[in-house]
């Protein structure tokens, strides 16, 4: 289960990432589709969660 | 056997099954890989990989809840076995309770069973079991992801090891995507609610109604007593089981390490990961190339007591407490490693290696299904 989730700029200013806490256990996560973590940040957001902006 | 009737059997393997190649669809099948972890315990409140490479745990909101460790020594030419004990009961069971032992294939790796055609291949399961205490029936099922159709079938399983067999017609509807997600599933039921089990079970090739999933199963967790053990799944085309094909260690590892990759954890030594560099004062970021290119760009984790340490040439570290870590520019391939040290005191443009921190910290690095 996702617990939060914050997006990771990259050197060019964009975001390239998320550092999450799932099940207890932090992450860097690519955005990429296919990636497992990153369906269930999608599958959380779309429940009505937000992902933090990036610092 | 008689001579003829030998021969009339080697005539139907031949017809009906996979002669030489690699025949074992599932990877660890033989649970010789278990970077993670060889024993978890207070397992059940979530889903995911915890032990045993490839193989993953799928719950449903159950107080039951179970150890999951690496046996040794049975059956007759395994290494390894897995078992999963129930070590907290749940007999007030709700209806949409479920816990599965899981492996998920890629869709590309299962074109040839030409599901969903005229000619679609029949495939056989074959696995090792054994129980302990008063859950004997469990159900084994073959699930198509991608339509949602499946075939299941209970088994009776006994205090001995037994190898069990279950083939599979082939099912002339439901073609499977080529792609690197998940399309076919093999999904081991050890505990379920009458959401899952108040039908008939499914046992030939039809869509998915979740009543028909389970029927007839006992549960693992109706007493801390039971425990289920496995060993040597496999899963191959045709329509006769063949014997259980023994890879190598190496090669079931890289196998397994499209999926996860785990640096560190045990080693008597701590493994150094990546070469960096200062980006900046508070900045370092580390190169990781990966051994195999992954199943999709992966995630990345630290763990163990300290995670990671930074080391310049002349041996200097800091603990990972005093860093946030992140990935970037990511690939299958490689993945870059962003440390960032907010008080400072790194050097642009040196030289940096990452590093674990000590001999029980590990890094996790996955694209699991």
């Amino acid at each position: 289960m996702v617990q939060k989730a914050k997006y990771i700029k990259n050197i060019e200013g964009l975001n390239d990432s998320i550092i999450a806490t799932i099940d207890n256990k932090e992450w860097s996560v690519p955005l990429d589709s296919a990636n497992r973590h990153y369906q269930e940040i999608l599958e959380w957001v779309a429940k009505g969660n937000t992902i933090e902006e990036a610092d | 056997m008689t001579k003829a009737a030998e021969l009339a059997k080697m005539g139907e393997v031949l017809t009906n099954s996979q002669i030489g190649g690699r025949r074992n669809l599932i990877i660890n099948g033989n649970f010789q890989n278990w970077q993670r972890s060889t024993s978890e315990t207070g397992l059940g409140a979530s889903a995911g990989y915890f032990t045993a490479d490839r193989w993953r745990i799928s719950t449903a909101n159950s107080a039951g809840r179970f150890t999951m460790n690496r046996t040794a020594g049975d059956p007759d030419g395994f290494n390894y076995g897995l078992v999963i004990n129930c070590t907290t009961a749940d007999t007030s069971v709700a209806a949409d309770e479920i816990l599965l032992l899981q492996q998920k294939i890629e869709g590309q790796d299962v074109q040839h069973l030409k599901k969903g055609t005229s000619d679609a291949e029949s495939v056989t399961i074959s696995f090792y079991a054994k129980i302990v205490g008063s859950a004997t029936d469990f159900v084994v099922t073959l699930y198509d992801n991608d339509n949602n159709r499946f075939i299941s079938k209970l088994f009776t399983f006994t205090t001995s090891w037994v190898r069990y067999y279950f083939t599979v017609p082939g099912d002339t509807t439901g073609t499977l995507d080529q792609d690197t997600s998940s399309s076919l599933e093999l999904w081991f039921w050890l505990h379920a609610g009458s959401n899952h089990t108040s039908g008939t079970l499914q046992t030939s090739w039809g869509s998915d109604t979740n009543a028909n999933r389970a029927a007839g199963i006992d549960s693992i967790y109706s007493s801390t007593s039971n425990e289920f053990y496995l060993a040597g799944v496999q899963l191959e085309v045709g329509s006769q089981a063949t014997p259980f094909e023994h890879r190598s260690f190496g090669e079931e590892l890289a196998l397994c390490q499209r999926y996860a990759l785990v640096i560190g954890n045990g080693t008597s030594s701590v493994p150094y990961v990546g070469q960096g560099w200062g980006a900046s004062s508070t900045q370092v970021i580390a190169l990781i190339d990966l051994p195999t290119t992954m199943r999709a760009t992966p995630s990345y984790s630290n763990g163990g007591a300290n995670g990671v340490s930074i080391i310049d040439g002349l041996g200097y570290g800091s603990a990972s407490s005093s860093f946030s870590i992140s990935t970037s520019v990511s690939t299958p391939q490689s993945l870059f490693v962003d440390i960032t040290r907010s008080a400072g005191g790194l050097t642009a443009d040196k030289n940096y290696y990452l590093r674990t921190n000590s001999a029980s910290d590990y890094i996790l690095i996955e694209s699991e299904l």
